[in-house]
């Protein structure tokens, strides 16, 4: 089929070998991969922040270029809650509002997409390291993306994959982290208190953003745990 | 009446204010997936007894899941096969804890039970002073069901002599009849509400083992305000 | 502006950085954690009991009147004294005019979260009366002149050890830190104070429509004392605590007790139709009940929040959620803490001065799904988000959002903007962390990912 893939703003400016990896991963498939050029971002930052007519300058466009694709895939658990559960509460009552539900039934977080709409859960990876995996919460509790990443995790050649007891929040929360980032520092460092338990050197995530503050933390600390996004690992050979 | 017509007022003004908020009705709670739950055009105990802990249809396991929960609770269950057994089980606790005074109300079982036990005797039903109440050992009262679903006690203040006698005494002794035992939890407000209505004593009290807290660092302490023991003898 | 926010972010650096305190809480957190999965797994469907409880308080907060008016008329009709307060003014006046028409000197009191949002204690003790906390936890904070910590477990942040200092100082008696000794010590404490006090105070956990009960939950038995001993007795309650059936608590008490607290039911339970009944042998010769608005009704009739009325306050919000958990009961500065008091407390205090705590979540969901009653608790901090913005929106925030609107929309301007922070970012690193750095909030704590020369957008065009 034809997918049209929502490469989020963030990844395609910080984490574009993420992006990368879903295209050769999907073309790989036997798909054809539309990547619009005027789609940069769903427009979450204004509409977290409660700024609705801001989320609606961004989130419009957005939702008109998207109105014929066959299927929309997006890289990110945060963005793809985005689409499919908050752009029908955004447009609810505008004249965008069916377009809006249409849309949102048609799309799919990446990893959703693989195990729920295609039903693929070997893509041949093989990726010899411990690794854990931290779920986005948009993605958890938004998409009930739970399951299909550690379904694709599980094929993957010469992988450990380790879970983290600490199930929480990683602090980032799109501008949460810079609003209270004292809040949002002490969130991260029980995350990585958490996944330094397990072991793992990578901790792997379908979400870039937590990745990046995650990243962040380790990296000021010295850690030697790396991070890494679903997508790299399940193109890795 | 003018302190009269300003109370009225308040009320009628939160009335108002509440009729006016319902004027916008909000959006009924959804459901997830396929859980099909019945409207609450029927009462929810109903169903209740469907998603609550699972408890046998058998007496015996009801019985044996009572004495586990109770077990569970640090509260002594004992099922007694005689009245002979009741008194032997009263004269024993009396010794081991050398109770001099206890405190009680009149009832079939309470009466067995003050004669066997042959002690000074503060009864509640005609009233009580409560200092010499605060000197009894034990409170010795009946009850209205055992619960085996939590393994827990109700009480009346019709039925277990007033509201302090079964929480102010350190030792609270349950006299129960086998046939006080009910399943579950939804069955328990059933048998009241069928039993009382509509005229309720004043005080239905739930007992679900002896008190507690857990108010420092979260480490369960027995005994805080309450009776630091419990123990439900039944015949 | 508010100095709420500066406040609450004042405290918020201080605990998120007090590697102590938040190891207390967690270790405190974990033990709860292990026995409530334990019970909530013992439910045959603990979803389908959400869901019930979920309909059962729709039914209930919707027709709020109506229940109101049954459960006031019963209670009435069996000797019992209602009175409605429109405001915290309003109800503290009532409870100091029992208090000054008994002559009482001293009341005592079992735990009642509205007691601490209409700041009783303080404005009883200052009329001369004597106020003393009998719950263990709530009688720990009072010693120490704070508020509650948590709204079920008062006295969570504190160690044995510092429980142990505070009764030697404040009451003399602290044999050791041992949990078992320092409760016995409340107890003495306690016992003769139930004996003379001359009112009676509690809350209520629920209130039973159909047959005229206030339903109060507790696991000491001071509650129980209170309701028992005292001549007088006065309950208050937020007016959204009605249920319709009597047999609803056969619902609500298990699930409270389980999120609440992990049991599988909490010790005392006790449901009151009226003072001293005729034939009874003890109890409160006169019974007051009063019914408190505090601008609950201002949420109820936020239709869209509404839902947040269905709260049966166990806490479980709170023990889920990680920014609770960072910075603890005390920051909010409210009544209501962690995602509950998040989402209320604009509606109870004023959106524009507590809108922050609505900010002030990354909208994990946690709180949402924990809830028992399934209360959309995230989904409102968002919606108390979009309230603030449009009626006060924030002139150069909007402005940056405006901005980045322009920059998103356009290919050109996005693909500029991308290469001007590539230029740039030699200079941000020689910034990092200074005054002049523009992701300050950011770098104090956390490196930035380096931005690579070639975008996702620069390698799909090359491809083409």
């Amino acid at each position: 089929m034809t997918v049209t893939l929502f490469i989020p703003c963030f990844m395609d400016a910080l984490y574009p070998r993420a992006g990368i990896s879903m295209v050769e991963i999907l073309e790989r498939l036997g798909h054809t991969v539309i990547c619009p050029d005027a789609i940069a971002c769903c427009g979450q930052p204004p509409f977290n922040s409660g700024y609705h007519a801001e989320a609606h300058t961004i989130a419009t466009p957005v939702l008109e270029k998207l109105a014929d694709a066959e299927a929309v895939v997006i890289g990110s658990g945060s963005c793809g809650a985005m689409v499919k559960n908050f752009y029908p509460e955004l447009f609810k009552a505008t004249r965008h509002a069916e377009l809006a539900a249409r849309v949102a039934a048609r799309t799919w977080e990446f990893s959703d997409f693989l195990v729920s709409k295609l039903g693929v859960t070997n893509l041949g990876a093989k990726f010899p390291h411990k690794v854990t995996f931290h779920d986005g919460c948009h993605g958890l509790r938004e998409l009930g993306i739970h399951k299909q990443p550690r379904a694709l995790l599980t094929n993957v050649r010469d992988l450990e994959l380790v879970e983290m007891t600490e199930v929480s929040c990683c602090g980032f929360g799109g501008t949460f982290a810079a609003k209270f980032p004292m809040i949002s520092t002490a969130m991260g460092e029980v995350k990585c208190a958490s996944a330094a338990e397990t072991g793992a050197e990578y901790i792997v995530s379908s979400d870039s953003s937590c990745l990046m503050h995650i990243q962040g933390l380790l990296s000021r600390q010295g850690k030697p745990t790396k991070t890494i996004s679903l997508a790299e690992v399940l193109n890795h050979q | 009446m003018k302190n009269e017509e300003k109370a009225l007022s308040e009320r009628e003004k939160i009335l108002g204010r509440i009729r006016e908020a319902l004027t916008v009705s909000a959006p009924r709670p959804r459901s997830q997936g396929d859980l099909s739950v019945q409207a609450s055009a029927e009462p929810s105990a109903n169903h209740a007894r469907e998603w609550l802990p699972l408890v046998g249809a058998s007496v015996a396991e009801q019985f044996s899941l009572f004495a586990k929960n109770a077990a569970d609770l640090k509260a002594d269950f004992r099922l007694l096969a005689s009245r002979d057994e009741l008194k032997a089980a009263l004269l024993k606790l009396r010794d081991a804890e050398n109770w001099q005074r206890v405190a009680s109300h009149g009832g079939e079982l309470t009466d067995f039970t003050c004669k066997a036990l042959g002690l000074p005797v503060t009864l509640t039903d005609r009233g009580y002073d409560i200092q010499e109440m605060e000197k009894c050992d034990a409170g010795i009262t009946e009850c209205d069901a055992l619960i085996a679903q939590t393994g827990g006690v109700a009480v009346t203040s019709r039925s277990a002599g007033g509201r302090a006698l079964s929480v102010l005494p350190p030792h609270h002794v349950v006299i129960a009849r086998r046939e006080q035992l009910v399943a579950d939890l939804p069955a328990a407000f059933t048998m009241l509400q069928s039993k009382y209505s509509p005229d309720f004593p004043s005080m239905i009290s739930f007992i679900t083992g002896p008190s507690r807290t857990g108010d420092i660092e979260r480490i369960l302490v027995l005994g805080a305000h309450g009776p630091k023991k419990l123990t439900i003898l039944c015949v | 502006m508010s100095t709420f926010v500066s406040d609450f972010k004042t405290r918020a650096t201080e605990k998120a950085g007090d590697l102590r305190h938040r190891l207390v809480i967690r270790t405190a957190l974990r033990s709860y954690e292990i026995i409530r999965d334990k019970r909530k797994a013992a439910f045959q469907s603990w979803e389908s009991a959400r869901q019930a409880a979920a309909e059962t308080k729709w039914e209930a907060v919707n027709h709020l009147d109506k229940h109101l008016e049954a459960l006031t008329a019963k209670l009435e009709a069996r000797g019992t004294k209602v009175h409605w307060a429109s405001n915290g003014e309003q109800a503290r006046e009532i409870i100091a005019q029992i208090l000054r028409d008994k002559k009482a000197r001293c009341i005592i009191k079992s735990k009642a979260m509205t007691s601490e949002e209409i700041h009783l204690n303080h404005a009883l003790e200052k009329e001369g009366f004597t106020v003393v906390e009998s719950d263990l936890g709530e009688f720990i904070v009072q010693l120490r002149h704070e508020p509650p910590y948590h709204i079920v477990f008062p006295s969570m942040h504190l160690t044995r050890g510092e429980i142990k200092d505070l009764f030697q100082k404040e009451l003399g008696d602290a044999p050791s830190d041992s949990p078992e000794e320092l409760t016995m010590v409340a107890r003495r404490v306690m016992r003769q104070k139930y004996i003379t006090a001359d009112v009676g105070f509690t809350g209520a956990n629920f209130a039973i429509a159909e047959t005229g009960m206030i339903s109060i939950t507790e696991n000491e038995g001071n509650a129980r004392l209170t309701a028992a001993l005292p001549k007088t007795m006065i309950t208050l309650m937020g007016i959204e605590k009605v249920l319709p059936r009597f047999s609803d608590l056969a619902l609500f008490l298990p699930m409270l007790a389980t999120a609440g607290a992990g049991q599988p039911m909490t010790c005392y339970n006790t449901m009151y139709s009226g003072p001293r009944q005729p034939g009874e042998c003890d109890g409160p010769e006169e019974w007051h009940v009063v019914l408190l608005d505090n601008r609950r009704t201002e949420l109820l009739a936020d239709a869209e929040q509404r839902d947040a009325l269905h709260c049966i306050r166990c806490g479980a919000c709170l023990n889920v959620c990680p920014i609770f958990r960072n910075v603890g009961g005390h920051t909010y500065g409210t009544t209501y803490s962690g995602p509950v008091g998040s989402v209320i407390t604009p509606h109870l205090r004023g959106l524009q001065e507590w809108k922050h705590l609505s900010n002030a979540s990354s909208l994990c969901g946690a709180c949402t799904e924990a809830c028992p009653v399934k209360i959309d608790l995230h989904h409102h901090l968002l919606q108390n988000r979009r309230n603030a913005s449009a009626s006060e929106p924030a002139f150069f925030e909007r402005l940056a959002y405006q901005i980045f609107g322009i920059v998103a929309n356009e290919p050109l301007f996005w693909s500029l903007a991308k290469k001007i922070g590539w230029l740039t970012q030699p200079l941000q690193r020689a910034l990092k962390g200074s005054a002049l750095d523009p992701a300050k909030a950011w770098t104090k704590t956390r490196d930035l990912p380096p931005l690579p020369r070639e975008s996702f957008k620069d390698w799909w065009k090359k491809r083409k």
